[in-house]
């Protein structure tokens, strides 16, 4: 079995195009289809150049450019691109006769695999039509009773301390502040957003520099992913999480010193229960250096940490860890969603993390098995709501700090976060977004055309550092206005008074078995 | 005792944190060789120390994640050794004159890990080598299931001689699963249905012989005991088929 995806973009004939096309697919439907308007169409061949999928040729015979719909997958570089904006990808309507039942993504994959019998993968998060918690909650206002403060004259706090926190403080302790900086390691940042793990490989090196970037400047953190500290953002240390995860990337001792906090990876919201796979072709000289393996190798990370078989194997790692950092950062494990998510969590505190991220079921990946990125795990809005009230029972919500992540649209759903008691968010999708991304759920072929989750040379220079890093900072930014502008007119003045704060919080179009799983009153009481 | 480069510290009864520290603090100061007296299951000795030519004794039995993240020193343990010595070890040398437990030398990147007993499930899982950096560990005795699963590099030996289980067979079930890399060297005979899909056996060439020898006389040298272990007609090499054993099984 054969598989036979790529071809030479550029310049054809049409004989040779039409050989092509038949050794395509055995069936090639089309999802989108490229207009062109001819009229307008100058022959720059602008598209062809940037299309790296190979959809648009051009026909040298009659001075034509054509494109091969079933290749297109809606990522609109050439629409934005074009000089004379005569192209327009519109959604292919020549799809079979309506049914509600069969739709393209099965009909597609199924002819995908008859031809190859390989695992259909996707890339970025769950797209599937399931319920948005954060759509059906309403946050409350200030009026006359108790007055909204006004951001743009008055402070507004959004530092964040994350990681373990004392079970008491007496007044003595906190007249000596040395002694509560001394008691567990947290880290400090400005605005409760962390940029979510994202490996180099992943992404490419320009936009984790990016966010490496960015996170310095507005005084927050960037996650390695599970690929190890290129060499070059040594300078970003004390804004870098690094990631511990099975396959062991690039994790030394001096990785795990080289940072502000560390994290065991023991599960993603995208593909939660299986493991990595960073293909050999995608392991280039560069990345095989921050990843130490050989060029051109499989970067393997199989699917449970084979050192992690229990609640009790994971206190070791988590241990070993921070005697390799000599407890001087905290350590962060970060699960996916799942059911019974709380039991887990509880059992996560009690093994030693300071740090539980949680990462709901539309958190993105680089490469996913679609069926898994769409159909398990659960939203993060309801794990978090029962984590938090599960850890505050329990009485060991101050032992460790919750990072919500999966699916962080904007302020607003990182204010619902806060509200439902996540001490701060991973934002990942948002910052692609930020720099240009189009969620065409391409990331997986490592071919993307605006630069992001590629490393192909002529690929990646597509997106510049310094760009990467100001729309980061701007994004930020953006979002830390917005934050408190909420804060304002709730009557807050700083975020560690949102913290699980669900009065804050009320429920539209929610049945009471949802209103009580997330701990919220309905609209109107 | 003390002297400048050289110091013994009585483990008894001391909570693994402060041994560490103590450790940590003395190769500060300097000190080139550390004895542990009296150790009883305190884990993490020798985690993430970074230090070259320095020499850790350990009389007992040190506790799990023995030399884990490990960065250049010698350790020497002088009896059995427990669950994950050498986890996502970076350089250095590990001696073990016992037996050791499960998971040893998990995502090892360098260094040499010497057991001469037999040793648990899941050893060598995703060992890597990387430029100048190989890993080799030999075992002395025999193995459990999962042998060098995953593994993406470097060298795994299993001599199958100072073994308390005799009539078990040399290496476990699900041998070398999704191995990608690295070679591993077996002493004996190792049945087809042991072994993962990714993987091919055969007979050593003369460029494994150079290779083992130096490792095989290091071996013998660090156990203080010559083994006979030098018949390569006994040994069995496994390698991988493929760098990328799941290539085809995925489509866009």
């Amino acid at each position: 079995m054969t598989q036979k995806f790529y071809k030479e973009p550029g310049v054809k004939d049409s004989l040779q195009i039409r050989r092509q096309r038949q050794g395509d697919y055995f069936h090639s439907h089309p999802e989108y289809k490229v207009e062109r308007d001819n009229n307008k169409c100058i022959r720059c061949l602008v598209c062809v150049r940037e299309c790296p999928y190979d959809c648009t040729y051009f026909d040298t015979d009659r001075n034509v450019i054509y494109n091969i719909d079933a290749n297109c997958v809606n990522c609109k570089r050439c629409e934005v691109m074009c000089p004379t904006q005569c192209i327009e990808i519109r959604d292919w309507g020549n799809k079979f006769r309506d049914n509600a039942y069969w739709d393209f993504k099965h009909w597609g994959s199924i002819y995908k695999q008859a031809d190859t019998g390989a695992v259909v993968l996707t890339g970025l998060g769950n797209d599937e039509d399931y319920k948005s918690y954060f759509d059906r909650m309403v946050l409350d206002a200030s009026q006359v009773t108790n007055p909204s403060i006004d951001p743009l004259r008055e402070p507004m706090e959004l530092r964040t301390y994350i990681g373990r926190k004392p079970e008491t403080l007496t007044s003595e302790d906190i007249r000596n502040s040395k002694k509560i900086k001394t008691l567990f390691p947290n880290i400090s940042t400005e605005v409760p957003v962390i940029f979510a793990p994202m490996s180099f490989g992943a992404i490419s090196f320009n936009f984790q520099k990016g966010l490496a970037t960015a996170a310095k400047k507005m005084g927050t953190f960037f996650n390695t992913g599970e690929g190890g500290l290129h060499p070059d953002l040594l300078e970003f240390k004390d804004h870098a999480i690094v990631q511990v995860a099975s396959g062991r990337f690039g994790v030394s001792s001096k990785y795990l010193k080289n940072s502000a906090a560390c994290e065991i990876k023991i599960g993603q919201g995208a593909k939660p229960g299986i493991g990595g796979h960073l293909p050999g072709e995608k392991v280039t000289y560069d990345i095989s250096q921050t990843r130490m393996i050989p060029e051109g190798s499989d970067a393997i990370s199989p699917a449970p940490q084979h050192d992690i078989y229990s609640i009790e194997d994971l206190r070791l790692l988590i241990y070993a860890i921070k005697e390799a950092v000599e407890y001087q950062k905290p350590v962060s494990v970060k699960i996916a969603a799942v059911h019974n998510v709380s039991a887990i969590a509880s059992g996560i505190v009690r093994a030693g993390a300071d740090i539980v991220v949680l990462d709901g079921f539309r958190g993105g990946t680089g490469a996913a098995p679609r069926i898994i990125r769409d159909h398990v795990g659960i939203p993060i809005e309801v794990a978090l709501a029962q984590v938090d009230e599960r850890l505050r029972k329990e009485g060991i919500r101050n032992q460790a700090s919750i990072i919500a992540a999966g699916g962080i649209r904007g302020a607003d759903d990182i204010v619902k976060a806060i509200a439902l008691g996540a001490d701060a968010v991973y934002a990942g999708t948002s910052a692609m977004l930020a720099v240009g991304c189009t969620l065409c759920q391409q990331c997986h072929r490592g071919k993307c055309a605006w630069g992001i989750t590629t490393n192909q040379a002529d690929l990646r220079k597509r997106l510049p550092v310094d760009i990467a890093a100001e729309r980061c900072t701007n994004l930020l930014m953006a979002w830390a206005r917005e934050i408190k502008e909420m804060l304002g007119l709730m009557g807050l003045n700083s975020i560690e008074s949102l913290r699980g704060n669900r009065l804050k919080l009320r429920g539209v179009d929610l049945s009471e078995i949802e209103l009580k799983t997330l701990g919220i009153a309905q609209a109107g009481i | 005792m003390r002297s400048k480069y050289l110091i013994e510290i009585d483990a008894k009864d001391v909570y693994y944190k402060d041994l560490n520290e103590l450790i940590r603090k003395e190769i500060k100061k300097g000190v080139k060789d550390i004895r542990l007296l009296n150790v009883c299951g305190q884990r993490y000795i020798g985690d993430g120390i970074t230090a070259n030519n320095v020499t850790i004794h350990v009389q007992g039995v040190p506790g799990e994640d023995m030399a884990a993240f490990m960065d250049g020193p010698k350790l020497i343990v002088e009896n059995n050794a427990q669950d994950g010595v050498g986890n996502t070890m970076n350089d250095g040398k590990v001696v073990v004159h016992g037996l050791a437990g499960d998971v040893l030398g998990y995502g090892m990147r360098g260094g040499k890990l010497y057991v001469k007993g037999d040793c648990g499930y899941r050893v060598g899982i995703h060992m890597k080598g990387y430029m100048d950096k190989v890993p080799i560990m030999v075992i002395g005795g025999k193995a459990g299931n999962f042998f060098g699963e995953y593994m993406a590099g470097g060298t795994l030996i299993l001599l199958g001689m100072s073994t308390n289980n005799n009539d078990r067979p040399v290496v476990g079930d699900y041998c070398a699963t999704g191995m990608h890399g690295g070679i591993i060297y077996i002493r004996g005979i190792v049945e087809e249905d042991k072994l993962g899909k990714e993987v091919k056996h055969f007979e050593l060439d003369k460029y494994d012989k150079e290779t083992l020898k130096p490792i095989l006389n290091d071996f013998c040298k660090e156990m203080g005991e010559q083994f006979d272990i030098f018949d390569f007609s006994q040994y069995t090499k496994i390698i991988p088929v493929s760098k990328r054993p799941y290539g085809r099984m995925y489509v866009y």
